[in-house]
């Protein structure tokens, strides 16, 4: 049953309206469908018996593949660099999806040197260093010990850096904040391999490095290893796939996307950190006094709306569905907020998904769009009480400078045309 | 599969079930890594720490680095270590400078050490792994020297390399201990 528009109660400046709509409204599609009280019949609309009912399909097959209808869905890769061959990144197409978990095809790719093609039964996973007995793992070992299930949102601490340059980039939610996704892990809790190899007491970090070309390392503090990070070997119930560290990888919850090193191969018990690459020249945040921040762990709480988002279109004036995902490193998404106009006014939205522990969160709120200018917002605050800052105030704390590890209010001008576009307020 | 390794799963089963996954965590070890010796790691472990642990025997300097460097690096890093994009300068730079600071080997990097770990590793991009650690001595002895960092004669070994001061050693605030 639907309600007229002019009964829906609006809750916030520019339209937004009251989530509790969401429940009776029956809004459709990817959040762009209208509603109106009087639905007039469209005789245009058939019905005729379409051709795949008339006959029979392909039966069933070893391995599935998405409708034909749906291959626009595609990661969005960078150039080939040849001066790193291999390396780069590709960004999910977050305006197409819904929900919390990336399909493994989707999910967002980086690497220093290119996919090994790695053969399960020649790799092994080597733990050394500050252990009482260094220890080699084969992966079919690896598969009998106890594993846990883990929703986890990973996210690159490069993503969303071009919103600290001075002019907003025309692009789309994937091109500007495409670098993080989200799986079900599964694998062995860290501690019970470092256990068993016995940690010796001068053991402060542990250094992860992977099969790769790159043989890229990462340092992570050991109370950190011991705590919550897994050896994880399924994504989403089906290996880790290649491109995400096959066999094996560590996954480092909450925590910037390279420290989840993939192809993992040795964890050496280290005093101090090893200072890898990675560590000193690359993911460390230069402020304005020229200092810079090196370990930078946890990914701060963000919330991006994925639709309407940048180069949409809106067709028509009237009833829009707003929907995105938050996150935080450092615990769940207590509320995410949604405003029309620019940060001036603000409402709930809709948590219509779990809200796990550093895992993508699903929001959603209803808003009236009656032509002319909107700026939509979302911010996010976690259970710690972290409130996603805005663009200018993060800014302002961190300088110009640094292009990692940004997590600030993302807004999303809509002009009389309909046009959605990235711009700062 | 082997009898033995089957075995091992069927226990494995009876105490996920009778302790929960909570328990099992911090439970008798499943015991299936293999004892292994640090000698036998050979070049599994190529980690080099801030302290030169790691550092393999060996030295080189500047005046042998250069024809390693124009052989394998200079096509990527150029002539002077200018590169051939942002990624890819290597030398100069200036950390207090009015503009955007460029960061690198010279104006940015902490450690000496990190210069020969990531070389050996993972350098050339198009051959890693494919320099002997004589001639990775030789070259982190160039780069250095490029740098001003070095003079042409300095020979590194595993000593003197983790002995040198980089510029920007004083330049990085810890954060790990915010988790």
């Amino acid at each position: 049953m639907s309600k007229t528009i002019s009964t829906l109660e609006k809750v916030a400046g520019n339209g937004v309206i009251n989530r509790r709509h969401l429940l009776g409204l029956g809004l459709g599609g990817a959040g762009l469908a209208v509603t109106n009280s009087v639905i007039a019949a469209d005789n245009s609309l058939s019905f005729e018996t379409p051709s795949w009912s008339r006959q029979p399909g392909p039966g069933a097959s070893g391995y599935g593949a998405r409708s034909s209808h749906t291959e626009h869905l595609q990661r969005l890769a960078g150039n080939p660099n040849p001066v790193y061959p291999g390396g780069g990144s590709s960004r999910s197409p977050l305006q197409h999806l819904q929900g919390t978990i990336t399909p493994n095809s989707l999910h967002f790719e980086r690497h220093h040197a290119g996919i090994p093609d790695i053969d399960a039964s020649r790799h092994n996973l080597v733990i050394n260093g500050l252990v009482r007995q260094p220890l080699a793992f084969s992966y079919d070992d690896l598969l009998k010990y106890p594993m846990v299930s883990k929703i986890h949102f990973l996210e690159c601490s490069g993503n969303s850096g071009a919103l600290t340059s001075a002019t907003p980039a025309d692009g789309t939610v994937q091109s500007l904040h495409g670098l993080v996704s989200c799986a079900e892990w599964t694998g062995i809790p860290l501690s019970i391999l470092l256990d068993e190899a016995g940690v010796l007491p001068g053991a402060r970090w542990i250094s992860a490095v992977g099969a790769d070309a790159a043989s890229m390392g990462r340092s992570v503090p050991i109370n950190k290893a011991l705590d919550d990070v897994l050896l994880a070997l399924y994504q989403n119930g089906e290996p880790v796939r290649p491109e995400q560290g096959f066999p094996m990888r560590l996954l480092v919850p909450g925590w910037e996307g390279n420290l989840n090193v993939k192809w993992l191969t040795q964890i050496k018990l280290t005093p101090g950190p090893s200072n890898f690459r990675d560590e000193t020249s690359k993911y460390t945040d230069t402020l304005a006094d020229r200092t810079s921040l090196q370990f930078t762990y946890p990914m701060g709480c963000k919330s991006l709306i994925t639709s309407p988002s940048g180069q949409m279109a809106l067709d028509r004036q009237g009833l829009y569905q707003i929907t995105g995902i938050a996150w935080s490193g450092a615990g769940s998404i207590r509320h995410v907020e949604v405003s029309a106009d620019g940060g001036q006014t603000w409402a709930d939205a809709l948590i219509e998904s779990h809200q796990s522990d550093r895992a993508l969160t699903r929001f959603r709120i209803p808003w009236q769009w009656q032509g002319g200018n909107a700026v939509l917002q979302s911010r996010a605050t976690d259970d710690r009480g972290n409130v996603q800052p805005t663009r200018s105030a993060l800014l302002a704390e961190r300088g110009v400078i640094n292009r990692y590890h940004y997590h600030g209010i993302q807004s999303w001008s809509v002009v009389d045309s309909g046009e959605v576009s990235n711009v700062y307020v | 599969m082997s009898m033995f390794k089957k075995t091992v799963s069927t226990v494995f089963v009876f105490t996920s079930l009778s302790l929960g996954l909570a328990s099992l965590a911090q439970s008798q070890s499943v015991g299936l890594g293999t004892p292994v010796s640090e000698s036998q790691l050979g070049s599994l472990d190529r980690i080099v720490g801030p302290d030169g642990s790691g550092l393999p025997s060996g030295s080189g300097s500047a005046v042998e680095g250069q024809l390693v460097y124009e052989a394998k690096c200079q096509a990527c890093h150029g002539a002077e270590g200018e590169g051939t994009s942002g990624n890819t300068r290597i030398v100069g730079g200036d950390m207090q400078s009015a503009d955007t600071p460029i960061r690198t080997v010279g104006s940015f990097w902490p450690y000496a050490t990190t210069i020969f770990d990531y070389v050996r590793r993972a350098m050339p991009a198009d051959a890693p792994k494919s320099l002997t650690d004589t001639e990775v001595y030789q070259v982190t002895a160039y780069v250095l020297y490029m740098n001003g960092i070095i003079n042409q004669s300095t020979v590194l070994n595993s000593e003197t390399l983790a002995a040198i001061e980089m510029p920007n050693r004083e330049g990085f605030i810890d954060q790990s201990q915010i988790q």
